[in-house]
């Protein structure tokens, strides 16, 4: 690799031919001879071209960076082996992304041939790792005698050492720096004898989370603050620690080996080499201060070799050879940024003179360097940034060294940024509620039994109440998800034992989960209630800065770096707890093909196109639609693949891949069996072709972003990986040809295809070993011709809010602009808003037919809301024709079914039969009718449809554009509905017809007299009369004096009781806020206070003399309870009460006895109708059977007798025998 | 009227161990002239409901109810006319329903073969004339009619008050030109638990969004509260969103909880006074 660097710098190839030699396109006439011959000859190296030029850099900023703010991504791609990754014996198949490093042999054709065989995947036992570790045998080890100084240079990383201030350039102390270089993704030095070297990419573990994984400490990158080789702490656990058993001594024979091959060949340079000495030592005595040094263009040291680096990484990151774009802006934007050179002046260990230009002196030399270096290469991407956010362009135009370095580009940034919309807001509100019971899937006719129905209502409130303590406590420090609710959790779980409650509850937790987790508010951490109330506090106008004041807040508090690892933050966290808690597997199964199928339904989704003759006004208009559909799709794609992602690889999850080669051999084996839980590769193979891959390939990262070590091993993941790099590659945003995809588009995928690839689960090595053409990536787009690609579907704030990583350069901007190095390390979280929505509906299929492909063409040529306004209305109308189809002719059908079945009842007496077998005699009188139903739903849709276009289509439309629109959505509107009530209007009517028999014979049974007409109260009612519960409560104080025990003061006053009935009769008759259970009291109440009455036992207020009730005010009062019963309740009166044994008792010991009242009674009664003779001759026949006093009992028998020689008499006798009544009472009490 | 939390804890403080009878609801009438018989009473009862849901499991092992029944034999023995089982109740400190309850089933385990069922017990208790021994009807019927917190009277004025607080909100809601969807009609849709009123426009009441509302009709003390938010409210928040409406009595208050407790209207008769359902 060096030796190409070599060629460029000596000016024998050219950066172009370079390019296109690392982009391994085919040679081209441009070409020169002479560089063809050098390429050619270097041709074993290309591969590691990339991944060297990355580390270099790396390595040569390594004394800028460490002051400045956090440098989470060193390198991407290519430096260290991955710890986890013993060099490679035991699986020689995959390389390690490690082993892009050259090694150090010399680099003369001959000497590389056997590495060239062993490119690529093959290259197993790892040529790579320079830096030791590995156990025997590391075939590079130790090998030496090359002559080119690149080579040197890069070797010369691993030549220094702590204790000899030696020639090193910088890299020892960084490398063994494990703040700098940590060992993400890789595994701290575990078990003995496995030190790996850690790899310097960013390291992109799966997350703290991950509670399989050890901890990775990395992610959060700690800012470095002292020179690396100086830190011995650093070096007890960096694998590649200068004090470490196994590698070490290699490294350190290695580098000394090294330093003194490069001495030697800087001697040998033509060219002098920069005095400035270069420091691998440490410089304790300044690693404390942190003055900015001012950057100044005049004091760059070697610009023409600067200049050509720059280009060649430029170029690099155009083509997509570096794995993650943003990951190289971050890193040049860190060199922009830095703060001052730890390298200092008087640490000259350097050979001198005779050095200066030479291609092995350091590359960044100063600050000067470094920013001049950042400055050209970010000329060089400037398409780029001019796409990035406002703020992050805001922060590049006023940075000041840019402006010195490059005003041409302050100046294009500055343009760029007063013509940018792109706000960029990462806080939004949160908006979680409850999923909504939905009467559809949620009621009763969806369960198996009362039994599931009810244990899935129980599991609806256990599930919302496990969320709102999560909720509440989960931000409390020592509060445990398991611990808390675990049990709870696993203890629903358990009640969930019929596999149709399991799709229930599935449905609800997937609902919950795209409810809570849509938007990045949810995601952060506010949640439920609590911002409603903040913000009605302060009214709607404050509310938008309510709004930036909480970005502010809440936005940077997060660490994440440039590349985070997957996470689960906010609300998302709940779910992966309560999945991990859960742990059932059916719960799993069901959620995972729940989500699979919605996510299929998802990825499916008609998204308009965009059509680019749009005029303008309308388009912007139908625009922000359109892309806010498209990012909800997305977003919701994503959380539910990286659901899908995080339940289908749970079982596979383990911290490291496997420990031998025959493991993983039979692991493969294994897993290759199982089918793959989505078909992804499908799904992206149709994406692709659809030119739908804006879509797909977000939520597919999300998805493997989960994945097991052994996922990427597996062919069928191999292949996907494969395409997405073939696609990364084919990403080149300087190419925009008509149909294209868009820029944004493309940046969005590159952003999330260099995120996924700095997983540590995906093998470091993959992108780098790719062996095929990059031209051999052609997806015919046979499909469609304007995919979703091509239109402009993201936006910045999608972006941003799809990879938050991308906020770091801003934040790396901000943080120098506020001089503070970030060293807390605060960036934002991830946040991955998404959303359940308004995704609209599919549109109705059309048929196939010409007429199908007529429509088709005419909403070629309109605009696409005219489309999307007649597939609305048609979708709308068609539901709405079935609604109304169910309340007309439905109900008539159910009203007439009714009626025959009310006739049937009459005629065949109570009985009526089965119901099942009146249901079936009804609808199979009744169903024939349903043909009515298409009928009249294309009359609906036909009247319906019209009006609605018209009303929602401008204005101007002309008329036969209006027309055919009118037509295509009367024609999809009453397909829609003719086609629902086609297959469903039998089912429909049996079903209303069934609910109405079961309702009919229910109500048949016990009370058909209070079935009758209830009245209500009259029109002028004011409903002023006393509430029930109040007479209730008065009647009862009553029965409850009479009852005893009294005081001797406490009575009723006789007028009191005649009022109380007023009211009684009052409210009797107002009925507004009578219920039956309070009629059924009164009406006992009533009985009771008439057998009370009758026995004169109600304790009236008044002179001790007279505590009695007249006689006269008794009857007065009787009177109206008998009016009252025969009036004015409706409900039954229990008057047999009166005649109850216990009733009649009361009269037992009263002295004497009087009996005229109970006979008054018993006569109205009669006469009223209210009970038959027979009736109340039958009570007075029982009560003689109980047992009384011996005078009781002949005086009962007297009462009985009197009672049934009266004859049912007329009004005026009944007057007469009322005259004579007293007498006959006290006949009988005397007698 | 707004009851500060002063003097609700003045009148809770009052009603320790008082028997739920008439004169001790008119003792404490005459104590707070000010407030209401409804306000009092339904204060009383809750308070009382706690009281017994403490003890309650003590009147309810083996050898209290034993002891009770022989007490309850002994005196009806000397005298069945005198009120025995209340003052029985009275003096053990327990609901005089609930003791007649007690000593109804114990009764009937004594006479019947088969164990009483609880409708059989209930359906005596709401007519004692049912209970085949006339002394203990008697006594039962005593119990019932002078119990004020329990016993099938006092539920039936709860209910009637419930529902008489149902039709005065519907009233309100018709006033104000709300439109809703009432319990029936959820229930027919199917919805599993139910609030009083859907509505199917979501109003604002004090800058809070109400989407349903539920009256309680009952003095709405932190206990109260508790409880129904745990049975009720949050089932309803799980289904139907955000907040709720409680109506009557006397502490304001809006709930940390995403749902808003208020007062509606009192128990008086007069509704109109109260028209600002929505202030």
């Amino acid at each position: 690799m060096a030796a190409v660097l070599e060629s460029l710098l000596r000016e024998e190839v050219s950066v172009a031919a370079a390019v296109r030699w690392i982009a391994r396109r085919t040679q081209s006439s441009e070409d020169s001879p002479g560089e063809a011959a050098v390429l050619r000859s270097l041709r074993p190296l290309r591969k590691e071209f990339v991944p060297f030029l990355l580390n270099f850099l790396r390595e040569q900023s390594c004394r800028v960076l460490p002051q400045g703010p956090p440098t989470p991504a060193k390198a991407p791609g290519a430096s260290a082996t991955l710890p986890g990754r013993p060099g490679g014996p035991p699986r020689g198949g995959r390389g390690a992304r490690s082993q892009l490093f050259p090694p150090p042999e010399p680099p003369s054709p001959a000497a590389e041939a056997p590495l060239a065989r062993r490119g690529g995947r093959r290259r197993g036992p790892a040529p790579a790792r320079e830096r030791g570790s590995r156990g025997p045998g590391g075939p590079e080890e130790g090998v030496g005698g090359e002559s080119l100084p690149w080579a040197g240079a890069r070797r010369l990383r691993g030549s220094g050492s702590p204790s000899s201030p030696s020639l090193a350039l910088c890299d020892p102390p960084n490398l063994s720096n494990l703040e700098e270089f940590p060992p993400v993704g890789s595994v701290p030095p575990g078990p003995a004898g496995r030190t790996k070297p850690s790899r310097r990419i960013n390291p992109t573990p799966v997350s703290e989370e991950r509670s399989l994984s050890k901890p990775k400490t990395c992610f959060t990158s700690p800012p470095i603050s002292c020179v690396p080789s100086s830190q011995p702490s650093a070096l007890d656990t960096s694998p590649w620690g200068l004090g470490l058993p196994p590698g070490c001594r290699s490294l350190q024979e290695e580098r000394e080996m090294l330093r003194k091959e490069r001495s030697k060949q800087l001697q040998q340079s033509p060219t002098p080499s920069c005095p400035t000495p270069e420091s691998g030592s440490p410089l304790p005595s300044r690693t404390g201060s942190l003055t900015d040094e001012a950057a100044d263009p005049a004091r760059v040291s070697s610009r023409q070799r600067l200049e050509l680096v720059a280009l060649v990484y430029s170029s690099c990151i155009a083509e997509n050879l570096v794995p993650n774009l943003f990951l190289e802006l971050f890193f040049v934007l860190q060199l922009l940024t830095a703060r001052r050179m730890v390298a200092a002046k008087d640490s000259d260990l350097e050979p001198g003179p005779g050095v200066l230009e030479s291609v092995g002196s350091p590359l960044f030399q100063s600050i000067h360097d470094c920013v001049f270096f950042a400055v050209r290469v970010l000329e060089r991407q400037f398409p780029v940034l001019s796409y990035l956010d406002k703020g992050t362009l805001k922060l590049l135009a006023e940075n000041e060294r840019l402006l010195c370095f490059s005003p041409a580009l302050q100046g294009r940034l500055r343009a760029a940024y007063e013509g940018s919309v792109a706000k960029v807001s990462l806080v939004m509100l949160p908006s979680a509620q409850a999923v909504s019971f939905q009467p559809e899937t949620d009621n009763r006719a969806n369960f198996s039994s009362d039994r599931a129905f009810h244990t899935f209502k129980k599991q609806r409130d256990v599930f919302y109440e496990v969320l709102r303590e999560w909720e509440d406590h989960h931000e409390e420090p020592g509060w445990d998800f398991e611990k808390g609710l675990g049990s709870r959790i696993r203890a629903m779980m358990g009640q969930l034992s019929a596999a149709c409650s399991h799709s229930h509850f599935v449905r609800l937790f997937q609902k919950q989960l795209l409810q809570m987790c849509q938007s990045p508010g949810g995601a952060g951490g506010t949640v439920l209630g609590e911002a409603p109330d903040v913000l009605s506090m302060l009214g709607a106008d404050k509310l938008g800065r309510l709004r930036r004041l909480q970005e502010r807040l809440v936005a940077p508090q997060s660490s994440g770096g440039p590349c985070p690892p997957p996470t689960f933050p906010g609300c998302q966290g709940f779910f992966r707890d309560f999945i991990l808690s859960a742990s059932s597997f059916q719960f799993n199964q069901h959620l995972m093909d729940s989500l699979s199928l919605k996510i299929r339904e998802l990825n499916g989704l008609t998204l308009p196109p965009h059509e680019p003759n749009d005029d303008e006004g309308e388009a912007d208009v139908d625009w922000q639609g359109e892309r806010r559909q498209f990012a909800m799709v997305l977003l919701s794609l994503r959380l539910l693949a990286k659901f899908l992602g995080f339940v289908a690889f749970l079982p596979y999850r383990g911290p490291e891949p496997p420990p031998t080669r025959e493991l993983q051999d039979s692991i493969l084996a294994l897993r290759s069996q199982v089918p793959p839980v989505l078909d992804v590769r499908t799904l992206l193979w149709q994406g692709l072709r659809a030119r739908r891959a804006v879509l797909t390939v977000p939520w597919l990262v999300e998805f493997l972003s989960f994945a097991d070590h052994i996922v990427p091993l597996l062919d069928y993941y191999r292949s996907i990986f494969s395409l997405l790099l073939h696609l990364h590659r084919s990403l080149v945003l300087a190419q925009e040809r008509e149909g294209e995809m868009c820029f944004l588009n493309k940046l969005l995928l590159l952003a999330v295809l260099g995120w996924l690839f700095q997983i540590p689960t995906v093998p470091e090595d993959l992108f780098f070993s790719e062996e095929d053409q990059s031209d051999g990536f052609q997806v015919d787009a046979v499909s469609s011709e304007y995919g979703l690609d091509s239109v402009p579907v993201v936006d910045q704030q999608l972006l941003y809010t799809c990879c938050p990583y991308i906020g770091e350069l801003r934040k790396l901007l901000a943080s120098w602009v506020s001089g503070s190095s970030g060293r807390s390390g605060g960036f934002v979280r991830k946040i991955t808003p998404t959303t359940t929505t308004g995704l609209g509906a599919q549109p109705p299929q059309t048929s196939q037919g010409l007429q199908a492909q007529l429509a088709q063409a005419f909403f070629h040529n309109q605009p696409p809301s005219l489309r999307r306004t007649v597939e609305f209305v048609a979708e709308r109308i068609g539901s709405n024709c079935v609604k109304h189809i169910k309340a007309t002719l439905v109900a008539d059908l159910v009203r007439q079914a009714e009626a025959l079945l009310q006739e049937q009842l009459v005629a065949q007496g109570q009985e009526g039969g089965e119901a099942a077998q009146l249901v079936e005699s009804l609808c199979s009188q009744l169903c024939p009718h349903g043909a009515q139903a298409l009928t009249q739903g294309r009359e609906f849709c036909q009247k319906k449809s019209p009006g609605a276009v018209r009303a929602l289509l401008p204005e101007e439309t002309p008329a036969a554009v209006l027309s055919s629109a009118e037509n295509i959505a009367v024609g999809l509107a009453t397909e829609k509905a003719c086609t629902w009530l086609s297959a469903n209007i039998t089912a429909l009517i049996r079903r209303e017809v069934k609910a109405a028999v079961s309702r009919i014979l229910r109500a048949q049974g016990p009370e058909p007299a209070v079935r009758g007409e209830r009245r209500g109260c009259s029109r002028a009612c004011e409903h002023h009369a006393p509430l029930p519960s109040h007479l209730i409560s008065e009647i009862k104080d009553v029965l409850s004096l009479a009852a005893g025990p009294r005081d001797p003061e406490e009575g009723v006053p006789p007028e009191h009781l005649e009022q109380l009935l007023g009211q009684l009769g009052q409210t009797l008759q107002c009925r507004q806020f009578l219920c039956p259970p309070a009629e059924q009291h009164l009406a006992k109440c009533s009985v009771e206070l008439a057998s009370l009455l009758v026995a004169d036992k109600i304790p009236i207020l008044g002179p001790p003399a007279q505590r009695r009730l007249e006689r006269g005010q008794a009857r007065r009062l009787l009177h109206m309870l008998l009016s009252l019963w025969k009036e004015d309740f409706q409900a039954p009166v229990p008057l047999r009460l009166l005649l109850s044994p216990r009733n009649v008792g009361l009269l037992a010991d009263t002295r004497p006895r009087e009996w005229d009242l109970l006979l008054f009674l018993l006569r109205e009664l009669v006469e009223k109708g209210l009970m038959g003779r027979m009736e109340i001759e039958a009570c007075l026949g029982s009560l003689r059977a109980a047992q009384w006093p011996e005078d009781f009992s002949e005086e009962l028998a007297t009462l009985f007798n009197l009672f049934l020689t009266e004859p049912p008499l007329p009004e005026p006798q009944l007057r007469a025998c009322e005259l004579v009544q007293p007498n006959r009472g006290t006949v009988l009490a005397q007698s | 009227m707004i009851l500060t939390k002063a003097q609700y804890d003045e009148i809770a403080q009052c009603l320790v161990s008082v028997p739920p009878t008439r004169q001790s609801l008119r003792k404490l009438k005459q104590r707070f002239p000010s407030q209401s018989q409804a306000t009092l009473l339904s204060i009383f009862s809750q308070e009382y409901q706690k009281h017994i849901k403490r003890t309650h499991a003590k009147h309810h092992t083996l050898e209290a109810i034993e002891s009770y029944y022989q007490r309850y034999l002994n005196g009806v023995l000397k005298n069945g006319a005198a009120p025995v089982l209340l003052e029985l109740a009275n003096e053990v400190d327990y609901a005089p329903s609930l003791m007649a309850r007690i000593i109804l089933e114990r009764f009937l385990q004594e006479h019947e073969e088969t164990p009483p069922s609880k409708s059989v017990i209930n359906s005596m208790l709401r007519d004692p004339s049912q209970i085949p021994d006339g002394v203990l009807a008697n006594q039962v019927y005593q119990c019932t009619v002078n119990d004020c917190c329990y016993g099938p009277l006092v539920d039936c004025i709860k209910h009637a008050i419930g529902h008489e607080h149902e039709v005065l909100l519907r009233d309100l809601l018709l006033e104000k030109n709300l439109s809703f969807l009432d319990e029936d009609q959820l229930r027919a849709k199917g919805y599993d638990k139910t609030p009083d009123f859907i509505l199917q426009v979501p109003v604002a009441v004090e800058g809070h969004i109400i989407h349903w509302i539920e009256s309680k009709a009952s003095f709405g003390d932190e206990c109260s509260h508790h409880a129904y938010l745990h049975d009720q409210f949050w089932s309803y928040w799980n289904r139907c969103s955000i907040e709720l409406h409680e109506s009557d009595p006397n502490i304001k208050r809006i709930s940390n909880s995403g749902l808003l407790v208020r007062i509606g209207f009192q128990q008086h008769q007069n509704v109109q006074a109260h028209p600002l359902l929505w202030r």
